[in-house]
């Protein structure tokens, strides 16, 4: 059996307690929600946290998945299976629903949380890829209070974020607008496995415009997970396949994907082109009502 | 509501696993359930370095950890003569490493503590002194002039080359070549995977410091051999160790050697004088134990234009990794590979094969791999369908014209083994017939013309399995028999005592129900004892497919002693000669006098009672037994994939799996299918996903379960199983054994369908595993070759 190495643990009974824990602890502390990409790492001693603070207490304040107003708001502290579970989330967005049928397997989604997948930074993370299609904000809370952050905005690097140490992820939001529709594409060597590559789009039309359109790209080393150069050439443009294809170019070309075993560096490149296009294609089949 | 006749099961056929009763409530007892009083825990350090020279270790703040007893160094045993053990291939292999590290996780120092979580803490607290060495990862480059010599520990060794084999006729073969009108070859790499078991390797050991026994609970798929060879190696007397196998959680052959976990428990138990556990994870597990295949092969085919295969010949080089410790029968360095000439009649048929040493983990014959019948499987069914791709002929009828005719048995090979019996023509029709072959073959067409990629794959597979003939088959000079031991108490209720150790298989079902066939006794009244060597007679253990061929056979001939002795007892009874009386199915009756009958309960309590026995009848009801197999069995069988292929992504649907398997007698049909249906997924797994590849530094890339995938549901089709039965006119029961058969099968069928769909694409051969890269990298024109396992 793998074992971490030594560590403390805490667990919150409230938000600002686990923000007061932060500071206390801290910036060797790490908060723990699901623990499916946290603890594997520490079992293999890659992370080496000195404190854990458990935030699956506050499941009351961060759990939620509702709609306010304009927004879907999702809880930082949601499970996977409850974004794949839940039909407000799906009626607005059906990019998560075909996203989370994709991540990992039922165990892990029973467990995992939105705001821990987001936290955690994984240069593969699926999530990350669909919320920069949403164009998503995260509200984040530290000791000074609370800030929103465009969670294109939120990832610096591999494994790492603009959260301060005692920051916590509190939930995110996405704007529902008209004529929109959404989708996710992925390939994996086998069900459960990280993307060889994975491509989201969201796109609003006006009849057979593209009003508006957001790309996400995971595992091809695409900066902040998106392709702002092929939104913003696909924007006004007609909802076309070949101006799908021509906006995948794009994305792919602007995308520095790194070779492993999971592929080289030009199929991925390939896949990023082939499934950005894929997706913007049912994105705008749902758009128009063609497909659920 | 129709009412069905409570009758308890007896004999063959479908009835629920006995052991499941425990395994499906979380009640097995597996080697890290066990605890033992004052139990301490050991985990080992691992060599970060391929290949290095060791100039230091520092165990100090190791062991002024406060919870650490003791830390054992490759020096400390180089003191007590067990720095080495002798390996299953008459190699030998560092317990802990002395001079040098080999490759990436060996073993280089034991800590010993009070709880596993000290243990692995203190690991890290010791300090090596490595001093890098060139790697040699590549075994193509092993034999290079300038290649650094691993096993320079051995003396007169002066490069890599462990040893050269061959098999067949070469002068014939190459006859047969010069003068064919069709010669094809082709490069085949069966890459390096593993069987990653879910129950990693592990053991406890318990020395008595009183009475000198040693009990060792292990992950054991031969405690009789592991007992022995302990009693070599260590030089404790044999009668003073006892290994107890308990359940164990998947084998694959993974668990036949014997590692150096299991003998520094041992040596810490002796060391500490308390009970020693050491389990080891699930990195160190895929790092440092069996590993299968890595099989470098040149097939070539000759054959007429019109399509008859007229000889093979073949040359491999395999392998081993550091330590040369393949388990297998040891007078067979390239297992039973004889039999690459498959199930096809052949004029001519040669085949060498090198093995050589590299910087990687030792092993080479686990994942059910039928001691290396699954790479020869694998080289001829592709061979078969690389000529159909050059003939520009159907891969089944291709085969069809060329399978060894019903008629033909007992046949033997161009290699010289006798294949028992079979109707080879039969199953691969009723696979077609299944699968609706032309059907198939129709929809591809109208596919191909809307560009879409649909794959067909056939393979057909013979098997060797029952290791082995005593006189031609042994491990370190143990002959491959097998013992059985059958006693029927009192009141008819029987205890089954086997040399054979489950992993999963079901033998405390499958024996039970090979006793109660030929005793007329219920399933449920038998109990089978295993995996301990004070309790069971001595015997190989199961791996090969080799429990039902020789342990199944022992059991059928205990069974039938206990039969005739139960006569004698029936005729005291019945006050009748013997000879006036027959077996008829659970008693034995009076000729020609129906009434008068006795069953083996009644015979039983009269075996044990003051009934006066015949002159030279012991009394009681038992009887023991010995089985030497006269020949292996050969199940066989004819597999039909179906997938699509997605050209966009290169990603691979196995649509359809078509699986006819012969394996003689079905005991248990649910259990034979439930083999079947584990080595097919294997088969798509090493097909499409698994690789245990390295860098060129010799560093493994893939000891997680994140980088080594296993298949799930959604990978593998609902299979669609056929069977025909042949019986093995050898054996007791003629049955056949089937662990290995799907796995040794299936791979061939996917990579043949995967092939078959992007043919349009000029792509003759690929290697696995096709993963989305590797097809997208063949449809666009880039050669699939994983060539060293490393990408």
């Amino acid at each position: 059996m793998q074992v971490p190495a030594p560590f403390t643990y805490e667990r919150a009974t409230s938000v600002e307690h686990a923000i007061a824990l932060l500071g206390e602890l801290g910036p060797e502390a790490r908060v723990v929600a699901g623990g499916h990409s946290l603890i594997p790492m520490m079992k293999l001693r890659l992370a080496r946290p000195d404190a854990l603070v458990d935030i699956n207490g506050l499941g009351a304040e961060l759990a939620q998945i509702r709609v306010d107003g304009d927004d879907l708001v999702i809880g930082s502290l949601a499970r996977h299976a409850d974004l794949l579970g839940s039909a407000v989330a799906g009626e607005h967005f059906p990019i998560f629903h075909d996203a989370e049928k994709v991540i990992a397997d039922p165990v892990v989604r029973n467990f995992g949380t939105v705001g821990g997948s987001l936290c955690q930074a994984d240069p593969a993370e699926d999530l990350a890829a669909v919320f920069a299609a949403l164009d998503g904000v995260a509200t984040l809370r530290g000791p000074a209070g609370v800030r929103q952050v465009r969670v294109r905005e939120l990832h610096v690097g591999p494994y790492e974020t603009v959260l301060a140490p005692d920051e916590l992820m509190l939930e995110l939001r996405v704007a529902i607008r008209p004529g929109g529709g959404s989708a996710y594409e992925k390939v994996e060597r086998r069900v459960g496995d990280y993307p060889v590559a994975a491509a989201g789009a969201a796109v609003w039309l006006d009849g057979d415009t593209v009003r508006d359109v957001g790309i996400g790209l995971t595992a091809v080393g695409a900066e902040h997970f998106a392709a702002p150069e092929a939104e913003a050439a696909l924007r006004g443009q007609p909802a076309t396949e070949e101006s799908f294809r021509a906006a995948g170019q794009l994305a792919a070309e602007h995308c520095n994907p790194s070779a492993d075993q999971r592929g080289p560096v030009d199929y991925k490149r390939h896949l990023a082109a082939e499934l950005t296009t894929r997706a913007l294609l049912r994105a705008a089949a749902r758009a128009r009502g063609q497909e659920a | 509501m129709t009412t069905v006749e409570e009758r308890p099961h007896t004999g063959f056929g479908r009835t629920l696993r006995k052991e499941d009763v425990r395994l499906v409530r979380g009640k097995g007892n597996y080697v890290d359930d066990v605890r033992l009083p004052g139990m301490l825990h050991g985990a080992l350090l691992r060599s970060p370095y391929a290949h290095a020279k060791i100039n230091s270790i520092d165990t100090s703040a190791a062991e002024a950890h406060p919870k650490v007893l003791a830390v054992i160094t490759g020096e400390t045993l180089k003191g007590l003569g067990l720095a080495w053990m002798p390996t299953l291939s008459y190699d030998v292999q560092a317990v802990l490493a002395t001079d040098k590290v080999r490759y990436q996780g060996q073993e280089v120092a034991f800590v010993i503590a009070e709880d596993h979580y000290s243990a692995r803490d203190a690991v890290e607290l010791i300090e090596v002194d490595y001093e890098p060495l060139p790697v040699v990862a590549d075994a193509k480059k092993a034999m290079a002039a300038d290649a650094p010599v691993i096993r320079d520990d051995k003396e007169g060794q002066t490069d890599n080359h462990i040893f050269d084999w061959e098999s067949g006729d070469q002068a014939e073969t190459d006859a047969v070549f010069a003068n064919a009108e069709v010669v094809v070859a082709e490069d085949i790499l069966y890459p390096r995977v593993h069987p990653a078991p879910l129950e990693t390797c592990g053991s406890v050991a318990d020395m008595d410091p009183v009475t000198g026994k040693l009990t060792l609970y292990t992950t054991s798929q031969a405690p009789h051999a592991h007992r022995t060879v302990y009693a070599l190696v260590a030089g404790l007397p044999e009668h003073k160790i006892r290994v107890i196998s308990p359940d164990i959680g998947g084998g694959f052959g993974n668990k036949v050697g014997i590692y150096p976990g299991y003998v520094m428990s041992i040596v810490g138990s002796i060391v500490t004088g308390k009970p020693v556990k050491w389990v080891e994870d699930r990195a160190e597990h895929l790092m440092s134990t069996a590993f299968a295949r890595d099989y470098h092969m040149r097939g070539e085919i000759a054959a007429t234009k019109d399509g008859k295969i007229l000889g093979l010949r073949v040359k491999v080089l395999a392998d081993h990794g550091a330590f040369n410790a393949t388990a297998q029968p040891t007078k067979f360095p390239a297992g039973f590979f004889h039999v690459f000439t498959g199930s096809y009649d052949l004029q001519a048929a040669h085949c060498t094969v090198t093995g050589v040493y590299t910087n990687k983990a030792p092993g080479g014959v686990a994942y059910a791999c039928s001691f290396r019948i699954t790479e020869a499987v694998y080289l001829v069914e592709r061979m078969v369908d690389v000529l159909a791709y050059e003939l520009k002929a159907d891969p089944a009828e291709l085969r069809m014209k060329n399978l060894i005719q019903p008629e033909q048995f007992p046949y033997t090979t161009k290699t010289g083994w006798e294949y028992d019996s079979g109707d080879y023509p039969k199953a691969l029709q009723l696979a077609m017939d299944m699968a609706g072959y032309d059907e198939l073959r129709k929809e591809q067409a109208e596919k191909r013309e809307r560009g879409e990629l649909m794959g067909i794959g056939v393979a057909f597979f013979t098997e060797a399995v029952g290791a082995g003939p005593r006189k031609h088959m042994d491990i370190l000079g143990l002959g491959m028999a097998d013992g059985a031991e059958l006693r029927i108490h009192p009141t008819g209720k029987a205890v089954l005592r086997i040399s054979v150790k489950t992993q999963g298989q079901g033998h405390e079902t499958t024996f039970a129900q090979i006793v109660g066939n030929e005793l007329g006794l219920p399933t449920a009244d038998i109990e089978v004892v295993h995996g301990d060597t004070d309790q069971t007679p001595f015997g190989l253990g199961t791996y090969g497919s080799r429990s039902t061929p020789v342990s199944g056979a022992a059991t059928a001939l205990v069974a039938r002693k206990i039969r005739d002795k139960a006569k004698i007892v029936a005729s005291a009874m019945l006050e009748v000669s013997p000879d006036d009386l027959e077996w008829e199915g659970n008693r034995w009756q009076v000729k020609g006098d129906p009434e008068q009958g006795k069953t083996i309960q009644e015979i039983a309590l009269a075996a044990h009672s003051s009934l006066e026995l015949p002159e030279g009848v012991e009394g009681h009801l038992d009887a023991t037994t010995v089985y030497n197999p006269p020949n292996l069995t050969y199940p066989f069988g004819a597999y039909i994939c179906v997938v699509d292929v997605d050209k966009g992504t290169g990603g691979v649907k196995v649509r359809r799996f078509i699986a006819v398997d012969d394996c003689g007698v079905r005991i248990n049909p649910m259990i034979v299918e439930g083999q079947v249906h584990g080595g097919l997924a294997d088969g798509v797994g090493m097909a499409l996903m698994q690789v245990i590849a390295f860098d060129e530094e010799g560093n493994h890339l893939g000891a997680s379960f994140m980088d080594y995938l296993l298949p799930t549901s959604l990978e593998c089709p609902s299979w669609e199983l056929g069977e025909t039965t042949t019986p093995s006119p050898h054996h007791p029961i003629g049955a056949k054994g089937v662990g290995e058969s799907a796995t040794v099968g299936s791979p061939c069928a996917v990579v043949n369908a995967v092939l078959d769909a992007i043919k349009p694409y000029g792509v003759r051969h690929a290697d696995m595993p096709l993963t989305p890269a590797a097809v997208w990298g063949a449809l666009n024109g880039r050669p699939i070759r994983t060539d060293l396992a490393i990408p």
